[in-house]
Parts: structure tokens; sequence; C-alpha cells
């Protein structure tokens, strides 16, 4: 499930920069970049559709539903002018797209607020604990898999093997939010080292970042570990023996590169389940992020506000998995499917 | 499958643990509702009690008690899970199979929808489809479901691809059968023990996401109650009431627990690689080894065996020499033995394998010990197999070709280089500065295998073992990489230890000709005998045999490098 993107790139081959004619020379970060915005408008147009959908979908009369239990029928009447539900379906996809574009998501049903500023000030919390979260997870995981594979390397090390196995399974397999209620527990309740809930100081940041971390850390350790285990299969690293280059200088340069691109690969979809997980996690910590806002919408059926924060999210996703792209093309030029064939 | 769960090997302590505890689950989950439904809620005036001898968890603020409703709960949230990941294996794998007996452009066009539904994060999906539908246990598990579906559907869209190509499935379409009975009867067998381990990790995903969903207010809703809807209860009296969170937290861990080591043990049980054991190998104290005078041999091996430990012998007391400036071929089928003796000599046997001699030297390194690295990088050059993985895809041609010269010898970077490109130019390659700048795939598969040979020329070393140098070439490219090792023996004397499949390759370069098969050499042969075709072995002869009339000296000389 891995080296999709790895593959889908190569199959597209452009021109070797090393090919002659001096002409127009199509350079190999031209056809990389233009897929990549494809791929984001693409995205873009699908989850705009998708968000639509949510209001036709609903089983039913959705203004009946969207109005809530027990509204009168003049309430049913404003919920529906307001979602614009008394046009024909392709009218309020026009409008709703044209809105879209115009940063105008309409207003909150439960607070009258307009949804893009409820969204501009949420959204820097869920990012900050998301992002941070995602960078920890990479700093650590790597050096821990790699080295927990070098030493265990051809079966030495059973007891190490058995430990690390063990530990990141068990904490893995504690959701993050069951995690996250645990730190609470001990590090805000009992111990008090941190606060509880709430964004106010730095050390807000703690307990949410952790909890979101722990996690992932462990299941990309636990790739990292693999991969590197099938490095030092590979040939190259024979070669470095052969060389005798010496342990470190054959970890860093001929192990760490060529581990990068796999883990980075693998991992990306897991850094951009982060979000979902920043979403579940705000709700332990009251921490006034876009997933907060959601939860809070649906139980209200505040369908604007539903549509923008599921709309927002996605982009997010979107813009995750490009960066990981980015970065993997930046490491290793072969990922922009602009290499030579290999004869 | 049934002869499998009787074998000891399947039953590791992780699928043991795994599976007891799995079984306690699903006992909890059939007794606790009809025995215990009672304690768990009917409302009581001990309300928020500590925990005690009556109430192990304490009660929570309506006096229910809380263990009780923890394992009260195990039995709507298996079903849940169960209902959510059945939803998700079903679907994705029927998706899967559709999508691959559909024709290429709708097959790529859905493998393209899939790639980008799966990069969303499902419980994003999830919320979407919750917020179409109104709580509760039925959405919960639609929602779940659903959105576990394209994971599953290319998990088993890309197994389909793979087990298509194999021999069975390919004769059975030849034989014309269709292609719904090939899924059916041929396919979906051979993918069911991955699809397992997969199933496994669904069900797992789907505890997670389903208690999120509730923790979250957006599943299961009062007065019903799983380990999620538990948990977001607990969440209100955490300060007053923390034990309650113990109850669901654990019993939502131990449930992905339980399933994930199952995985874990089917996925290791299904991989044998996993099984390989180390043993530490006892290496000889003394780094060199002395001479004697009447010894001019430049290499000397006495009864060389490999063994992979407490197994088998690979190979069985081999020996042999090579003089200060001889070639001398190691011969014979793949499995003969001859790589692993090679390997041996330079130092680099494979970890897993244990080797002893009663005399192994290169020169005065006695190479059952650890001789001095640099020693080992300047005087052993060592040319492998496949020029296609010998490189490290991610670092330049020229970092790589000038490790040796800037670690063991001490030169700085351009002095290194300027060596190299000059090395570079001396095995015919083309624009040498040039290729410095390049990563090894932007070459071709004969000019890395040249560059590796020059790499292996720059620190003059007294021996080159070439372990089948020329086998993943070309014909052409082969003859113009075999004309440099003649090159470099003819000007600069260095002995050789070639290993070739092939009697042809050999006869051309070689001095001394070992033929090898099962772990023995089994004929000694010089040049002139090998020409002469004077053999005894009934092996070698059948070796000869396999040769193609091919003259090897005359082959046409290429100017240049074969371009990529």
């Amino acid at each position: 499930m891995t080296s999709s993107i790895v593959v889908e790139a190569s199959r597209t081959p452009g021109v070797g920069a090393g090919s002659a004619g001096g002409r127009f020379i199509r350079h190999p970060w031209v056809g990389f970049v233009l897929r990549r915005l494809g791929g984001l408008v693409l995205s873009f147009v699908v989850l705009t559709v998708v968000t639509f959908l949510i209001v036709p979908l609903i089983p039913g009369d959705p203004a009946v539903i969207a109005a809530g239990d027990g509204a009168s029928p003049a309430q049913v009447a404003s919920v529906r002018a307001e979602l614009g539900l008394d046009l024909p379906v392709l009218t309020q996809f026009v409008n709703y797209v044209s809105g879209v574009l115009r940063l105008d998501m309409g207003n909150s049903f439960v607070s009258g607020e307009s949804v893009s500023t409820l969204i501009f000030t949420r959204f820097p919390f869920t990012a900050e604990i998301a992002l941070l979260a995602i960078v920890l997870v990479l700093l650590l995981s790597v050096p821990l898999g790699m080295i927990v594979a070098i030493l265990t390397r051809g079966g030495r090390n059973k007891w190490l093997d058995n430990i690390f196995n063990f530990l990141t399974s068990l904490i893995y397999s504690v959701p993050q939010y069951v995690v996250a209620t645990l730190l609470v527990v001990v590090f805000a309740v009992t111990l008090r080292w941190f606060p509880a809930a709430g964004a106010t100081t730095l050390s807000s940041l703690v307990l949410p970042t952790a909890a979101l971390m722990l996690g992932p850390v462990c299941v990309i350790s636990r790739i990292v570990r693999r991969e590197t285990a099938v490095v030092l299969n590979k040939d190259y690293i024979r070669t470095a023996r052969g060389w005798r280059l010496g342990a470190l200088r054959t970890n860093l340069r001929y192990v760490l590169p060529n581990l990068v691109t796999t883990t980075l690969t693998l991992s990306g979809l897991i850094l951009a389940a982060q979000l979902g997980g920043a979403v579940v996690i705000e709700t332990v910590f009251a921490w006034p992020g876009l997933g907060q806002g959601i939860v809070n919408a649906i139980l209200q059926r505040d369908y604007p506000v539903i549509r923008g924060i599921i709309l927002i999210l996605g982009l997010l996703a979107t813009l995750i998995i490009t960066m990981v792209d980015l970065i993997l093309a930046i490491i290793d030029p072969r990922n922009l499917g602009g290499t030579s064939s290999d004869v | 499958m049934t002869s499998r769960f009787r074998s000891k090997e399947f039953w590791t302590p992780a699928m043991i643990t795994g599976g007891g505890l799995l079984m306690a689950l699903i006992l909890i989950a059939i007794i606790a509702p009809s025995t215990m439904k009672q304690a768990a809620e009917q409302l009581t005036p001990h309300a928020a009690l500590g925990p005690s001898a009556e109430h192990w968890l304490g009660t929570d603020d309506f006096g229910r008690d809380l263990l009780a409703r923890a394992l009260v709960a195990t039995r709507l949230t298996l079903l849940m899970t169960a209902g959510a990941a059945a939803i998700s294996v079903v679907s994705g794998v029927v998706i899967g199979l559709a999508i691959w007996l559909s024709g290429r452009r709708v097959r790529e066009i859905a493998l393209r929808i899939l790639e980008t539904a799966v990069a969303y994060p499902s419980l994003i999906f999830a919320l979407v489809i919750a917020a179409v539908l109104e709580p509760g246990v039925s959405s919960a598990v639609i929602a779940i479901g659903i959105a576990g579906i394209p994971g599953f559907a290319r998990i088993t869209a890309n197994l389909a691809s793979a087990v298509s190509s194999s021999d069975y499935v390919v004769t059975a379409r030849l034989l014309g059968v269709s292609p719904v009975r090939i899924a059916a009867r041929h396919m979906l067998p051979n993918m069911a023990e991955p699809l397992l381990i997969l199933s496994a990790t669904v069900f797992a995903l789907s505890l997670v996401e389903i208690s999120a969903l509730s923790f979250i207010g957006l599943g299961v809703q009062s007065p019903e109650y799983d380990f999620g809807r538990l948990l977001n209860d607990s969440l209100g009296a955490l300060y007053t009431q923390p034990v309650e969170a113990v109850g669901p937290s654990v019993m939502i861990a131990l449930t992905g627990l339980s399933v994930m080591l199952i995985g874990d043990a089917l996925a290791a049980h299904a991989d044998p690689r996993a099984k390989r054991s180390f043993f530490r190998r006892v290496l000889d104290r003394n780094r060199t080894v002395p001479l004697a005078e009447s010894d001019t041999a430049l290499v000397r091996v006495k009864n060389l065996r490999v063994s992979i430990p407490g197994r088998q012998e690979l190979v069985k007391g081999v020996s042999f020499s090579i003089n200060p400036g001889e070639v001398v071929a190691l011969v014979g089928e793949s499995g003969s033995g001859k790589s692993l003796t090679a390997m041996a000599v330079a130092g680099l046997p494979s970890e897993d394998l244990a080797v002893d001699a009663d005399l192994l030297r290169v020169g005065d390194m006695n190479m059952l010990a650890a001789p001095d690295q640099s020693r080992l990088a300047k005087e052993i050059s060592i040319v492998y197999q496949d020029p296609g993985t010998t490189f490290n895809p991610s670092l330049r041609m020229g970092s790589q070709l000038t490790e040796v010269l800037r670690t063991h010898l001490g030169m700085g970077r351009a002095e290194a280089r300027e060596v190299i490109v000059n090395a570079l130019a001396s095995v015919n390659i083309t624009q040498p500065a040039h290729r410095l700048r390049q990563h090894p795939h932007e070459l071709s598969g004969g000019m890395r295998q040249r560059a590796m040979i020059a790499a292996s020329i720059v620190t003059s070393p007294k021996l080159i073992v070439a372990d089948e140098p020329t086998t993943a070439l070309d014909v052409t490219v082969q003859a113009e990489v075999l004309r440099q090792f003649r090159r470099i023996h003819r000007e600069q004397g260095t002995a050789m230890l070639f290993i070739s499949h092939d009697l042809a390759v050999v006869e051309a370069l070689c001095d001394t000709i070992l033929v090898m098969k099962s772990g023995e050499i089994v004929e000694r042969l010089t040049a002139a005998e090998l020409a002469a075709r004077k053999v005894t072995h009934s092996y070698t002869k059948a070796l000869l045999a396999a040769i193609p009339t091919l003259e090897l000296g005359s082959a046409p000389a290429t100017s240049g490098a074969p371009t990529s």
C-alpha cells in the first residue's frame, strides 16, 4: 500500500536531465508540481461536492431534521430558506460552490457567527497540536526504530526485540483518547504538573501533544525498524561493509537516507490521520479547535458549520499528504518521476 | 488450515495471550449482560463511592456499579465492532475483486479514486456520515464500516493483482475459465491468509474508531452504553472520581491488544523470515598469522567450512591458494558454495553463517579474526554480482566511489575525486567528472559495473574478489567488463579470485580453475588443461557441454560506453 506514490510518479517518464538538444528541456520538477497542483484541485472539487451532499443526503426532510425536534413550522421554513432547500438541487450546488469560492459559507444556526470567522478562530489551535505532534513523532520514531533494528539485526538481542514489540503493541493498542484520559488522570489530576483543560498557557500544549504522539511513535518506529531491517539486507550495505566504512558512517550515509523515503511514504497517511486524532483529543482537553467545533456542530445539527469544518479538515489532510510528497521528492529525486531508463 | 492450528509453531506466546484474552472478552460479552445488568443499570442511593470490596471500581453518580457497567458494555462494543469490521471487510473484498475483474481503464480510475479516499483520515470520513445520519448505534456501525471500505478494497485489489500473475491463475485463464470463477476458486483461497491478518487489523481499528465516535458523543446515546460512552461519562467526573476512567480504558486497551497480538502472531507465522536466529561468531584472537618462509602464496585457505549453525554445512572443507598475480576462478552452479567461499576469503561472510578453517589468510591478515579495517579496505577489493543493487541509490556516485580513498587513505574530497576521475577514464567511462555528480540510477548497468571496477583498483589492492561480476550484464557489456579485468591484471598484476558459473567466461581470464559442487572442490584445472578440454570429472564435463561456442577473445572492440 506504500509505494503507490512512487509507482505513479515513475509511470510518467519525464525527459532526463542529461538529454541533449538545447531547446526546451522539461525540468522534472515542472511535471511534479503540475501533478501535485492537479491533485490539490481535484481534492478540493471532491471535498466541495461531498460537503455539499451532506445536507441533501439527510434521510427525510433535511429542513425538519436540521431545525431539530419540536421546531415550529416557521422555524423549519426559516431553516429551509437559510439552507436554500426550497431551490432545485443544482441551483443549491451552484450557490454553495460560489459561496465556498468567496469564503462565504453562511452563518452558524446556533451562534449566528459567520462560518469563515469561526473556522479562522478555531483553525490555529488544531494546526498547533497536530503539526507539533507530527514533527515530534518523526524526530522520535526514526532514531528509535533504527537503533532497535541495528541492535536486533539478524536475531541478536532477542530480549530487546521482545520488549520493543511488547511495549509498542501495548501502547499502540491503547487509543489516543484513552491515553489522553489517563494522562489527565495522572499528570493533571493527581500530580498537577500540567493543566487538564483549555489552551491558556504553553504548558497546556504538553498533554494534548503527548496524547497525540504516543501511538504514532509506536507504529512509525515499528515501520522504521522493519524498513531498517530490509535496508540492512541490501547489497549496497554489503558494499559499504566491503569498503570497511565502520558502523556510524554506514548507518548514517547508507542506511538512513534509504530509510527516509519508505518511512515517509508509509507514514504520510498516519500523519494525516493525526487530524482525526486531534478532533477526538480536543474533547478531552476542552481544546478550542476544529474538532470540538465539529462535534458541537454535529450534535446541534449546525449544518453550515459542519460543512465548513469538514471542508477545511479535508483540505488540511490533502496539504499534509502533498507536503510529505514534496519532502520525498526533495530527499530523493527519483520520486519526481524524471528518471532516466535503467539499462 | 486445520493442521496449522494443531502445529506447535502456531501457538506462540503472543497467539496464546491474544487468543486467551479474546476468548475471555467474548465470554464476558455473553455472560455479563444477563448476570450483571441489575448492578450495572439499577439506580441506587450509593452514589459516587470509591473502590471497595463490594464495588471494585466504585459507583457512578447514580449509584451504579462501574465494574459491572464496563463488563456489560463489552457485548454492545464487540457486536458493533464486529458489525463495522464485517461491513469494511466484505464490501472491501467485493469491491476490490470487482476492480480487478473490470477492464484496464476502469481499474486504473477506480484505483486512483481508492488512493485518494484512503488518504483521508477515516475518522473525518465517519464524521461526514455521522453528520448525515442521526447519532446512534446503527449509524456509528455504518459510519465506521463504510469509512473502512476504501482501505480494504485497495489492499484486496493489490493482492488480487499480485496473485493473478501467478502461474496457476495464468494457466486457468488460458484454459478459458471465467474470471469470476477464477476469482472465487483460485484467487480468494490464496489471498485468504493475508486478508485474515488484515481483518484483525480492521477489527482493531473499528474498535478504536467506534469507541472514539461514542467517546465524542456521536455514537451510542444514553441510556445505551459501550466502552466509548462510559469513558465519555467518566470525563465529567475526572476530578472527583478519576477511577471511573479505569474500567472502560482497560477494557478498550485489552480488546485492542488481544486482536493486535493475534494479528501479529498470524503475520509472523506467515513470514518465516522472522524466525531466523542469530549466533555470535567466535573470532580467532590473532589478527595476523606468522608466515612460513617457504609459503609465498598471497592467499591460503586450508579446510574452510561455512555452515548455518546447527543446521547444514554449505562449504565442506575447501583448500586452495592464490599466488601473487595469479587469477583463480571458482566455478560451479548456484548453491555450489563458490560465493560463500569467496566472501569468507574477503572477510564478508553473511552474518548468520559460521565460518571455520584450519587456516584462512590473505597476506598475513587472519581472516578468521577481525583484521585492521583500513588494511582490509586497501588490500582486498570486491566487485559484486549485480551492479543495479550494489550502489546506494540515494548518494551520488562521486561520494560513494571516493569513500575508501577518503576514509582509509585520508585523501581530501578534491584529491579523491581526481583519482577516481582518472580511474573512471581508464575503464572507458565517458564524461567521468559528470558521472560523479549523477545518482546510480542515471548510469547503465555496464557503466556502474565498470565504475565499481574503477573504485576497486584505486587503492592498488593485492587481491580483487569478483563475485560473478558479469552475470547480470548483457553479453556485449560482459565482454567489455571482462576486458577491463584482463587489462588490470596485465597492467597491475593484481591477484584475483573470480567467481562464475560460466566456464566460457573464466577460460580467457584465469590461470587456475577450481570447479565446485555441493560445497566441495571436485576438480582443479590449469587454463591450458581447460583449453585442451582435458577434464576428468563428469560434473566439469557437464558444465563444458553447457557452453555455447563463443570466442570471447575476438569480441569486437567497442569504443566508449554503451549509452543508457
